[in-house]
């Protein structure tokens, strides 16, 4: 039951974490951005795994961290430089990367313990036995301080940039104008989305990080119209749906991070069909109620 | 690996020493061909990353597939991932139509939940202990070494039905591409046809899965176009060097994964395709980045060289005095450039028999320069009345725009500017404007 706890916790912080960065993802259109940057990723890791032989977290976090900011960075050089749709040019760049990353686990297998199913859907089963010790004492799980320690630096670095990001966000033109950075904007929010992509990476694997960064973020836009309530929302969302997956995973036996993302989707389902103002089915209804009158 | 070993293993594999060898190659070369060519289509609707939700939209159909059947023949798993493929397609047409979710986040969820989906499924298969699920998890990432000839025919196929849907419907497909209101106003059914293209998406999909896997599809269908992008502008064109590039590269990858035993051939072919995209995107002639730095450079060069000349010009146009040599000082006190680039652009005048050196340091413009700088200047001076008078801009406004604009305007436009302003004798600022075609210097006297 102790290690259920600790999965469900972990599953906890990576989705709350995701969900907040991600509602700026959303609200900017640049959702694939987190599909392209979790996959982008992959080389930095292996990279980091093959030069230290460990998993060492800091060197893996450096190395993925500049994979990360490199896709971002290569999408926008060809988006402007090769006159590419950004859709495009974020297409060729993290399919390439990946490609590179799954490469060089296939050949470094021996030297790297790390498959391909591990990328996929992460070995959040093992965490609780992956502890952290510091000093002779048993500090708990290492993913949960790793998970935890993103949600900390998304928490804080969203705290103290929230008025900049948000006029970057809703409004790119008069945030350039009142002289604000929107490219260092920009980059700041790809390096954060890079960290808390790796951060949760190992644990809960690429799959659920995109369904995390999108999925939880689309169902709070769908129930509110507040940013600051939106940030609130994303984070319980993401808190229910790993509470909720790992159940299913368990019924069904199955990949819990995969159970994580399916109960993430089904939120989503039911806000869109049900939320109280947007949603497809109280729209109808409200057309309905005006229609027949008493 | 030695140079020869490297032209061994090529002449091993191209001549199909082994028939399976045989096999992984034409189904790799036939995939990229069929996927670069469909590809094109999403890439110009600008729907580029569609191929990549949909291919992991089709992982949950080839488990509910397996479910169903309990086999893993390639007709059922290719009809379990077009089912699944399309309710993808569906859904994210819902969302994006239906909420207020914009399309990059209903792509972005289709992908992750269907994927998430298709996960738990297989996991689910694969710890319920049928011995048959083995290998059913090679389509995450295809594993092309594994085709034999049974999905190799299934394959061709499938490529030779894409390339007869796409020439039968090559002209409804290139309107609704580039502009659908004129498809719907000559009532082409715009609809079907859009359902049709998607089919044609969902299916190029559905065989690379086996070859490629999932993950990777997306790049099959997307850097091809990207990469035929470069060369040309016609559809046509475009469809069919696509088809070549991913060819072209399954073919690579085949023999990479050949060479090296356990190398896969999708990541292969996806790594052989992006160097062929960044070779198209560096060199391509017109398009490409090397090739507009170029033109770049020419348009500076040819800026540079006409604002020296109109300097030359101008300065001798206070006495009508074009002969009297002017010294670097001189010159760069009214051209605000440095030292090295005036002298740079001198010498290039110089070699062109623009303005010559009268005394070491000393520079005059010859006839040819003096009529050249005549024309930039009263290009110039047009544009500033042109600007002052027809749209009416303050005469203090205009300098700027003239200067940028008297590189570019054609001695046709010039010509058709001066009739519109009848001639006129005088800029907005009182400098006389030089006549067209007179040489007005008269040299060496």
């Amino acid at each position: 039951m102790a290690d259920a706890f600790w999965i469900i916790l972990v599953g906890a912080l990576a989705a709350s974490a995701c969900g907040v960065i991600g509602c700026f993802l959303v609200l900017r259109r640049q959702a694939m951005m987190g599909d392209a940057i979790s996959h982008g990723v992959l080389p930095g890791i292996v990279i980091a795994f093959v030069m230290t032989g460990s998993r060492n977290i800091a060197p893996m976090f450096l190395a993925a961290g500049a994979m990360g900011l490199l896709t971002a960075f290569l999408t926008d050089v060809l988006a402007r430089r090769g006159r590419l749709q950004s859709d495009a040019a974020m297409g060729v760049t993290f399919t390439w990367l990946f490609a590179v990353g799954v490469i060089l686990v296939t050949r470094y297998a021996d030297a790297v313990d790390l498959d391909v199913e591990c990328v996929l859907y992460g070995e959040i089963l093992f965490t609780p036995f992956n502890r952290f010790e510091w000093g002779g004492f048993d500090l708990g799980p290492k993913a949960v301080w790793t998970t935890g320690a993103a949600l900390a630096a998304n928490a804080v670095f969203l705290t103290l940039g929230y008025p900049k990001l948000k006029l970057c966000t809703f409004d790119p033109g008069l945030a350039a104008a009142l002289g604000v950075r929107v490219a260092l904007w920009h980059y700041l929010l790809m390096a954060f989305t890079s960290m808390t992509t790796v951060a949760c990476f190992e644990s809960v694997g690429a799959v659920l990080v995109v369904a995390m960064l999108i999925a939880p973020a689309n169902t709070a836009y769908l129930l509110t119209d507040r940013l600051s309530i939106m940030l609130a929302i994303a984070a319980v969302v993401g808190v229910i749906s790993a509470v909720s997956g790992y159940l299913l995973a368990y019924q069904l036996d199955g990949a819990i991070a995969a159970g994580m993302t399916v109960t993430s989707g089904a939120l989503f389902a039911l806000a869109a069909l049900f939320s109280p103002r947007h949603g497809v089915v109280t729209r109808a209804w409200r057309r309905v109620r005006v229609k027949t009158p008493g | 690996m030695a140079m020869d070993d490297v032209a061994a293993s090529w002449v091993r594999f191209f001549t199909f020493s082994s028939v399976n060898v045989a096999y992984v190659a034409i189904g790799c070369v036939l995939l990229g061909a069929a996927a670069g060519m469909v590809g094109c289509f999403a890439f110009l609707r600008k729907r580029s990353l569609l191929g990549d939700a949909l291919a992991h939209a089709a992982l949950p159909g080839i488990c509910v597939a397996f479910l169903l059947t309990g086999s893993k023949d390639p007709v059922v798993i290719l009809l379990g991932a077009v089912a699944s493929c399309w309710i993808g397609a569906l859904t994210v047409d819902w969302i994006t139509r239906c909420t207020r979710c914009k399309e990059d986040s209903a792509l972005g969820i289709v992908l992750s939940v269907f994927f998430g989906v298709g996960i738990l499924l297989l996991t689910h298969i694969q710890h319920s202990g049928n011995a048959a699920q083995a290998g059913l998890d090679r389509f995450l990432f295809g594993q092309a070494a594994g085709l034999v000839a049974r999905d190799v025919k299934i394959l061709a196929g499938t490529a030779v039905l894409l390339c007869c849907v796409v020439a039968l419907l090559y002209k409804e497909f290139k309107v609704i591409l580039f502009d659908p209101d004129f498809a719907r106003a000559a009532g082409l059914p715009v609809r079907r046809l859009e359902i049709a293209l998607a089919t044609v998406i969902v299916l190029a999909v559905g065989i690379g899965l086996q070859a490629v896997g999932v993950v990777l599809m997306a790049a099959m269908l997307v850097t091809p176009a990207a990469a035929a992008r470069y060369w040309t502008d016609r559809l046509s064109a475009m469809l069919a060097l696509a088809a070549v590039l991913g060819g072209v590269s399954g073919a690579l990858g085949a023999w990479a994964s050949y060479v090296a035993a356990r190398m896969p051939t999708g990541p292969w072919m996806v790594v052989c395709v992006t160097g062929l995209f960044f070779a198209s995107f560096l060199l391509a002639p017109g398009r490409g980045l090397a090739a507009r730095l170029l033109r770049l450079r020419r348009f500076r060069r040819k800026t540079a060289v006409e604002n020296l000349l109109r300097t030359l010009y101008q300065f001798g146009e206070a006495g009508q005095d074009w002969n009297t040599p002017r010294s670097l000082p001189e010159l760069l006190e009214r051209r605000g450039a440095s030292m090295r680039e005036l002298r740079r652009t001198l010498a290039r005048l110089g070699r062109a028999g623009l303005v010559s050196e009268a005394a070491p340091g000393m520079f005059t413009l010859t006839a040819d320069g003096a009529a050249r700088g005549a024309r930039v200047t009263r290009v110039h001076r047009l544009w500033e009345v042109y600007l002052t008078r027809k749209l009416e801009i303050a005469p203090d406004r205009v300098h700027d725009d003239a200067e940028e604009i008297e590189h570019v305007l054609t001695p046709e436009l010039e010509r058709r500017l001066a009739e519109t302003l009848e001639y006129p004798e005088r800029d907005p600022h009182g400098s006389r404007i030089p006549r067209a075609g007179r040489i007005s210097i008269s040299q060496g006297t």
